[in-house]
């Protein structure tokens, strides 16, 4: 076992229990916390996969603005940061259907034989991502800017304060 | 080198564990943490698919990023729906919200 199999193994097992601890407990406040620790685990992640940038942008906008939007709602509802039942009735099909839905993604994992190359990352990555996004993804690109700004507008329009009419 | 098989387990532990999130809580704010954890274990499975079968081309890589900016919107979206509703409601527990329920 290499020391790189070694990383891999102590990072997996950190963000998975970060995992289980943002969907197991009743101090919501706790799961958010959880969740920037997975968060943190999958850019780790990254960073062995050699997808620097993409690691740097999982700290930037998962680390910090989503984990920081969630938490501000947390505040703002701030009753129900601990509930006395924290999961609904069908819990225990859901946990069955997700265990169930992980042995067998597990399975079919080990069962295929994939087309593993060896070939390295060429060239300078993060130069050529951003030359490939605005060349041959130009268009997404776009559209995905497009969405960001309808999000924009209509997460302000459905968060603010309603005039009395 | 770290086989595939190893980060598409993670992924897939981490996809179920954010299924049972977004299925099992009441809390609409841990629903939608569950979504993003999914969200998560799909971005890993793009990058390792990226990194191991097509390293010198970025469609991974760049897919991952598409994922990501939706993954944003999404969260900036649910997270208004949810103090919209709480502004409302008093509320955001999702069996209590049941307006559009039969």
């Amino acid at each position: 076992m290499t020391l790189m199999q070694i990383a891999f193994l102590i990072v997996s097992a950190v963000t998975i229990l970060a995992a289980w601890g943002v969907v197991v407990g009743r101090n919501i406040l706790r799961n958010a916390l959880a969740l920037i620790v997975a968060f943190l685990g999958v850019a780790a992640l990254y960073v062995l996969l050699e997808a620097t940038f993409l690691a740097a942008v999982q700290v930037l906008i998962y680390v910090g603005a989503i984990a920081v939007l969630i938490i501000f709602a947390i505040m703002l509802t701030e009753r129900f940061m601990k509930q006395e039942r924290a999961t609904n009735e069908q819990w225990w099909v859901v946990l069955v259907a997700s265990a169930l839905l992980a042995a067998i993604l597990i399975f079919l994992v080990g069962a295929v034989e994939w087309q593993v190359t060896s070939a390295e990352i060429g060239g300078q990555p993060i130069a050529d991502l951003g030359r490939a996004l605005l060349t041959t993804y130009v268009l997404p690109f776009e559209v995905a800017s497009l969405l960001l700004l309808m999000a924009l507008v209509g997460a302000i329009i459905i968060a603010r304060e309603q005039e009395e009419a | 080198m770290i086989p595939l098989s190893w980060y598409l387990a993670v992924a897939a532990v981490l996809f179920s564990l954010g299924l049972y999130g977004a299925l099992a809580r009441r809390n609409a704010i841990a629903i939608l943490m569950g979504i993003e954890l999914m969200l998560n274990a799909v971005n890993i499975n793009l990058v390792a698919f990226w990194r191991y079968i097509t390293p010198q081309q970025f469609i991974g890589q760049v897919f991952a990023i598409f994922v990501i900016t939706v993954a944003a919107a999404e969260a900036a979206i649910g997270l208004a729906l949810i103090i919209a509703i709480y502004r409302h409601r008093q509320t955001i527990d999702i069996e209590e919200i049941d307006l559009m329920k039969w």
